[in-house]
């Protein structure tokens, strides 16, 4: 990992891939703190990661949503740990895009889950961060974020937004030492895509997690995942748009 | 219908890969969405069971495998109490280096508490220790109402679920004792057997007190020769016993990653003529080993180092077949079985004898006194009559069938093979008085 290991934060923890990457970043000695919404569900994985691999595991109640005060929520945790010096940003929704469209007032859950929170917790974690060396955030943004469809445009383009903001905080924060890492997951194997993606091509949450934080290790920009997501999205982003609207979904 | 996303595998099957069934799948990720859905339907976990006791053509089987976690550990007493989806094997893989292994195992360590218990497993420990409900101090159920059920052995809910196939609710968290064990190595010695009397003889002697024992016999030899094999017993190694150069602790302490089966064999890569080659080979292989410690992945889990094992046979799939006798008609019971195999010439590469020891207190459970043998037989057309034979013979000698291995049984041999099938019925029905959970064994065996 970068630097020695210290405390990091998970966001939107009970995620299988935000579960995953706890348990790897548990096993290489990271102390890890899962947050999100869901007390039981947090408490039951926090627990299994002690029990597991006998590491430390805390958790504490978090939301993406408006009405939550990211600011305090990081400068109180900030404050606990001293060592605190990795985030990560899984948090997302994907919404009920019918539901969406003939409510347009619901599209700010999308884009509080997917965009705003992880952006206003991460531009918080960097304010504490800057002084500390070797810090690290990965943002989980998604290759749906690279093209809107017609059926997730509302979440594309909350990802989407996601992407650039990583994009520009990295280097807006790289001559302070903090590394921004962009991961755009293809199909990954959650409720999310069950019985929707095809089988072959989509990795199962603990091979995600290790992708990811081997491309955190090696300090890469955007790590796609799995790899070949990258090839398959040049093709997507230079479709011509009247062939790419012709395509299903 | 339950909020939860869905999938339908056209082609869903056991771990045999015969029959298939159409099944709509739903997968809970969160704990308290492991819930009762709408319409028939039976928990699943890693799929283990060979027949079609997790397969639901009519209905929804529900996976468990994402709640897998452990909850808590009581290093005084051994007891891990641990989500209804996590595997032996990852259970071995954090408790073996601490000193710890499962009371009870079954020959893969892929399948789940849930799994274990409903089905009651056995291992080759069953003379002593018991199937694997014995080492259950409780376990939570849900029932068809939503409704959830601390159990422990003072229900009759819970001798219900224990051998029930998943027909009483769905098991949500499962307690289990943990045994000591000072290293992570077996003590194994191989005594050689010339014919079916000297191998039960040698299953029954008090010299061969191991704590596993388990016999592997060639069944297609004939004549003189019939039930000819290897007697292998297993302790768990001490200090003591281990050679000075050997593979380290560390090493033995997880599980190695073999070979994957990339594509179904052809029909004829498990025949007669290569299962008499294999056979032969694997007789004096193992006759001639003695004594020799091993690591326990390697002594409990052999087939699970070859992913995708069951593709050696075929596309076609295969049978487990497995009965228990008891011990005054076992030796009659098992020469009947054997002339029959080697007269149709269906050929088993893994034929496993066993001694059970008393029966468990699983009102469906499998295992009681006597002698139990296993076949794996590729499928081929003139197999399902074939089968049937053996079955009566089993129930002429008053023995039972496996139902987790099995998947063509007829239902009229449940009530005989099962005394306290009545019992289980008012259970059930009590437990879930709309019958909501059913499989395609369950309605093929009339179990509700």
């Amino acid at each position: 990992m970068i630097g020695d290991p210290g405390t990091c934060l998970v966001v939107g923890a009970t995620s299988p891939l935000a579960r995953r990457m706890a348990e790897r970043l548990g096993a290489a000695g990271w102390r890890v703190i899962l947050a999100g919404r869901d007390a039981d569900e947090l408490e039951r994985t926090a627990q299994d990661l002690r029990l597991r691999h006998n590491q430390h595991a805390d958790w504490v109640e978090w939301s993406a949503d408006r009405s939550f005060d990211q600011d305090a929520f990081w400068e109180r945790l900030a404050a606990e740990h001293e060592d605190l010096r990795g985030l990560v940003l899984a948090s997302g929704f994907m919404g009920d895009l019918e539901e969406d469209e003939a409510e347009p007032a619901r599209l700010a859950a999308v884009t509080d889950a997917n965009y705003e929170g992880p952006a206003k917790l991460a531009l918080a974690a960097c304010a504490t961060m800057a002084p500390i060396p070797h810090c690290w955030i990965v943002g989980i943004s998604s290759v749906a974020g690279e093209r809107g469809r017609a059926s997730n445009y509302l979440y594309a383009s909350a990802k989407a937004g996601f992407t650039q903001f990583l994009s520009g905080l990295r280097a807006r924060m790289a001559p302070y030492g903090i590394h921004v890492l962009t991961v755009k997951p293809g199909f990954l194997d959650t409720a999310m895509t069950f019985g929707k993606t095809p089988p072959k091509l989509t990795a199962s949450p603990d091979k995600g997690a290790e992708l990811i934080l081997s491309a955190l290790k090696r300090r890469k920009a955007v790590a796609y995942v799995p790899g070949f997501w990258r090839a398959i999205m040049t093709i997507i982003r230079l479709l011509p748009e009247p062939i790419f609207m012709k395509m299903k979904n | 219908m339950s909020g939860l996303p869905e999938k339908v595998d056209e082609k869903l099957t056991g771990w045999g890969r015969w029959p298939s069934s159409s099944t709509r799948l739903v997968r809970p990720e969160r704990f308290r969405d492991l819930r009762p859905v709408k319409g028939p339907q039976i928990a699943r976990g890693q799929g283990r069971a060979y027949g079609d006791a997790a397969t639901n053509s009519e209905g929804v089987a529900i996976l468990t495998e994402r709640l897998n976690r452990l909850v808590s550990f009581d290093p005084a007493t051994g007891i891990l109490r641990a989500e209804a989806g996590a595997t032996l094997r990852e259970i071995i893989q954090v408790f073996l280096p601490q000193g710890w292994f499962v009371p009870v195992t079954p020959g893969t360590s892929w399948c789940t508490l849930g799994g274990c218990f409903a089905a009651d497993v056995h291992g080759k420990n069953h003379h002593q220790a018991g199937s694997f409900s014995a080492h259950v101090p409780a376990i939570q159920l849900v029932l068809a109402s939503g409704e959830v059920r601390e159990l422990t052995p003072e229900d009759d809910l819970f001798w219900a679920t224990a051998g029930g196939m998943g027909l009483t609710g769905i098991i949500q968290e499962v307690e289990l004792k943990l045994r000591r064990v000072e290293t992570p190595f077996m003590a194994v010695r191989h005594v050689p057997a010339p014919n079916l009397k000297a191998m039960m003889d040698a299953l029954e002697d008090p010299a061969h007190d191991e704590e596993y024992s388990v016999a592997w016999i060639d069944c297609l030899a004939r004549g003189e020769a019939m039930g000819r094999g290897v007697l292998m017993l297993g302790r768990h190694a001490r200090e003591g016993d281990l050679p000075i150069k050997g593979p380290s602790r560390a090493s033995a302490e997880r599980p190695k990653k073999g070979p994957r089966v990339p594509f179904d064999l052809p029909a004829f890569a498990v025949s007669p003529t290569t299962v008499r080659l294999f056979n032969g080979f694997y007789n004096r292989w193992h006759s001639r080993k003695g004594s020799f410690t091993a690591p326990v992945w390697q002594y409990f889990y052999p087939l699970d180092a070859i992913a995708d094992w069951p593709r050696l046979y075929g596309k076609r799939g295969f049978l487990q077949y497995q009965f228990v006798v008891g011990s005054a008609e076992a030796r009659a019971c098992m020469a009947e079985v054997l002339k029959e195999i080697s007269a149709a010439g269906h050929a088993s590469p893994l034929a496993v004898l066993k001694k059970f020891g008393p029966e468990g207190r699983g009102m469906m459970s499998f295992p009681k006194e006597g002698f139990t043998l296993s076949l794996d037989i590729p499928m081929r057309s003139d197999l399902l009559p074939f089968l049937d034979r053996l079955d009566a013979i089993v129930k002429r000698h008053g023995g039972r069938i496996y139902m987790a291995k099995d998947s063509r049984m007829k239902p009229e041999l449940v009530p005989s093979m099962h005394p306290r099938f009545e019992e289980f019925k008012r259970a059930c029905a009590e437990a879930d008085p709309e019958g909501l959970f059913q499989s395609d064994l369950s309605r093929r065996l009339k179990l509700r």
